[in-house]
């Protein structure tokens, strides 16, 4: 992005001003409203009470008269708390674990050299292609057996299995780019492997430290499919979980009160995300990328 | 060191060792399974729901995939064109798939509703129906609209990492090729894709795989109905292996789609890399 001035100048000079509003301005528009339409209409239901959802008339888009009722009833009356609260510690604990795993991985596929450490890094790109949607039924009969079914280990224990697969990816390619002559230096120095590693390797990572974390952090998040699968009770679940399967009750949609949930659940990653897009971009292209 | 990169490798397969195995079970939940043999995949072969699952998937990503690749391009072109506020637009567009799927899904699932859907009221309004559409009630109304879904959930994956590789081919190309005459689509055909098809294999060979095996969407909108004309096989193995309880069967379904998805990679990855081959050949 750094030299976009330069970039910027390119051939744009040669296009006149209604041509570029036809083809730039006008599909970018569009496409921006069908990507946004979804969140603000999610934000417009949970404003309006239930009446004004319930009936045709009137214009849809807009609020006639707003409430904060589905945010008060959802805070107040529903385990809501109680899963934003499970849906941080489980994320949180699964990243930082999943984070310390990958950076001894990386670290010893890239920098020590043992034989078939190509095949082991290939091994674990394709352990980042197994879907969780054909692990879950195995992983269900484990968390069975563990005796840790319903309870946040199940969780903390099982989202590892994508994350550090990932997390070691993206990790292999930063330590990639960090010269060996400093840690030949270091070694002339005397330094022991696992002081080059604290001392040396993981200052010069922190970008990537940060975007594999993000990313780590995201994916958990957003984790559904095993979340459903090794929980059951209330108490332990966690947001996407909890708003898709205990909010919907019988056939009375509580439509307001589900889009307060859907929104409050999306709230920390995006606010995250704003924070660390350059990284999270860098991450997700970098992971990509090879 | 090394411990936990053996520990890693063993971690990852034994899950997926078990999961074969199991296919090959009657397991239930809490009961250890007993070899059948193949018992499981003939069962599946001849069930109608498992072969209509089979179709709704290969229906659902391949619709899917087209629409993600062709829209995606489409938006990494417009976003490396010269725009003011860049990384803005960029931010916002990636938005859709940040935000947990499960949670956007309702709001899709919400826009779909038969009685109070704002896509029935705009259509309605404008003149083009007389009558609420029945997004989910119909079978091929529910396809489609899923895939609507699906599609707005990874245009803004495929359309950020493309813009990524966009953004590596040197403009001076470009001016190059506008000097000895080529036009807007010659440039693009000539210059763009040749240079970009390498990322496009990766993006797509992903965009592929998660399509195939989504689940989360499914769940949450249709719970692979009405009619099952929904379900893919990820939902449907959900379904028999958990709340069914017959985890071989389930197991079973889920190796299934193993093939698939290798073919996938396999596909996508030496094709695209062979044609990129044969391109920077010619020269």
């Amino acid at each position: 992005m750094k030299n976009d001035d330069v970039q910027a100048q390119g051939m744009g000079y040669l296009e006149s001003v209604p041509r570029r509003v036809v083809t730039l301005y006008l599909p970018l528009g569009v496409f921006l409203f069908v990507l946004l339409f979804p969140f603000y209409w999610m934000g417009t239901t949970s404003l309006k009470p239930n009446a004004e959802l319930l009936s045709r008339a009137g214009n849809p888009f807009w609020v006639a008269a707003p409430t904060l009722e589905h945010f008060r009833h959802l805070v107040f009356e529903t385990p809501y708390p109680d899963w934003m609260w499970n849906t941080v510690i489980v994320s949180v604990v699964s990243t930082f674990f999943s984070l310390a795993a990958s950076v001894f991985a990386a670290y010893a596929i890239e920098r020590l050299r043992f034989r078939g450490s190509r095949q082991v890094g290939l091994c674990i790109f394709l352990a980042y292609l197994v879907p969780p949607s054909i692990l879950f039924i195995p992983l269900a009969a484990i968390v069975y057996k563990l005796a840790i079914f319903d309870t946040r280990w199940a969780l903390i224990l099982t989202y590892p299995t994508f994350l550090i697969p990932f997390c070691t990816w993206l990790l292999m390619g930063y330590f990639r780019t960090i010269p060996y002559e400093l840690e030949e230096c270091a070694l002339i120095d005397g330094a022991t492997r696992w002081q080059i590693l604290v001392k040396i390797i993981l200052p010069l990572a922190v970008p990537g430290l940060i975007s594999a974390g993000i990313f780590a952090f995201t994916l958990s998040w957003n984790e559904f499919i095993y979340a459903l699968t090794f929980v059951s009770s209330s108490e332990v679940k966690t947001v996407p979980v909890g708003v898709v399967t205990e909010l919907v009750e019988g056939d009375v949609y509580h439509w307001g009160a589900l889009m307060a949930g859907a929104l409050l659940g999306s709230l920390p990653v995006a606010v995250m995300y704003s924070f660390f897009v350059e990284y999270y971009v860098s991450g997700m292209t970098g992971a990509v990328k090879e | 060191m090394l411990p936990a990169g053996v520990l890693l490798l063993v971690f990852l397969t034994y899950p997926l060792g078990l999961g074969t195995w199991l296919g090959f079970t009657d397991a239930k939940v809490g009961r250890d399974g007993h070899w059948v043999g193949i018992e499981n995949f003939q069962y599946l072969v001849g069930d109608a729901v498992a072969r209509l699952s089979l179709f709704n998937t290969l229906f659902y990503t391949i619709v899917a995939s087209v629409f993600k690749f062709a829209l995606g391009l489409w938006l990494a072109l417009l976003l490396n064109r010269n725009l003011p506020f860049k990384s803005f637009f960029r931010a916002v567009v990636l938005l859709p798939f940040i935000v947990p799927t499960a949670l956007s899904a309702i709001a899709f699932w919400w826009m779909y509703d038969a009685q109070f859907s704002v896509i029935s009221w705009v259509l309605m309004k404008a003149g083009f129906i007389d009558r609420y559409v029945d997004f989910l009630g119909d079978p091929w109304n529910a396809r489609l609209s899923v895939i609507a879904a699906n599609i707005w959930r990874g245009v803004p994956f495929v359309a950020i990492c493309l813009l990524a590789g966009l953004q590596t081919i040197s403009p001076s190309l470009y001016e190059a090729a506008a000097l000895d005459g080529a036009t807007p689509w010659q440039r693009f055909r000539y210059v763009t894709l040749p240079l970009l098809t390498p990322i496009i294999a990766v993006v797509m060979t992903f965009s592929v795989l998660f399509t195939f095996t989504d689940f989360q969407l499914i769940y949450v909108i249709t719970r692979g109905g009405p009619l099952n004309s929904t379900h893919l096989m990820a939902t449907l193995s959900f379904q028999r292996a958990i709340s069914g309880g017959s985890l071989g069967e389930g197991a079973a379904l889920a190796t299934l789609m193993v093939p698939f998805l290798l073919a996938a990679i396999l596909f996508s990855y030496f094709g695209l890399q062979r044609r990129a081959w044969q391109q920077g050949a010619k020269d």
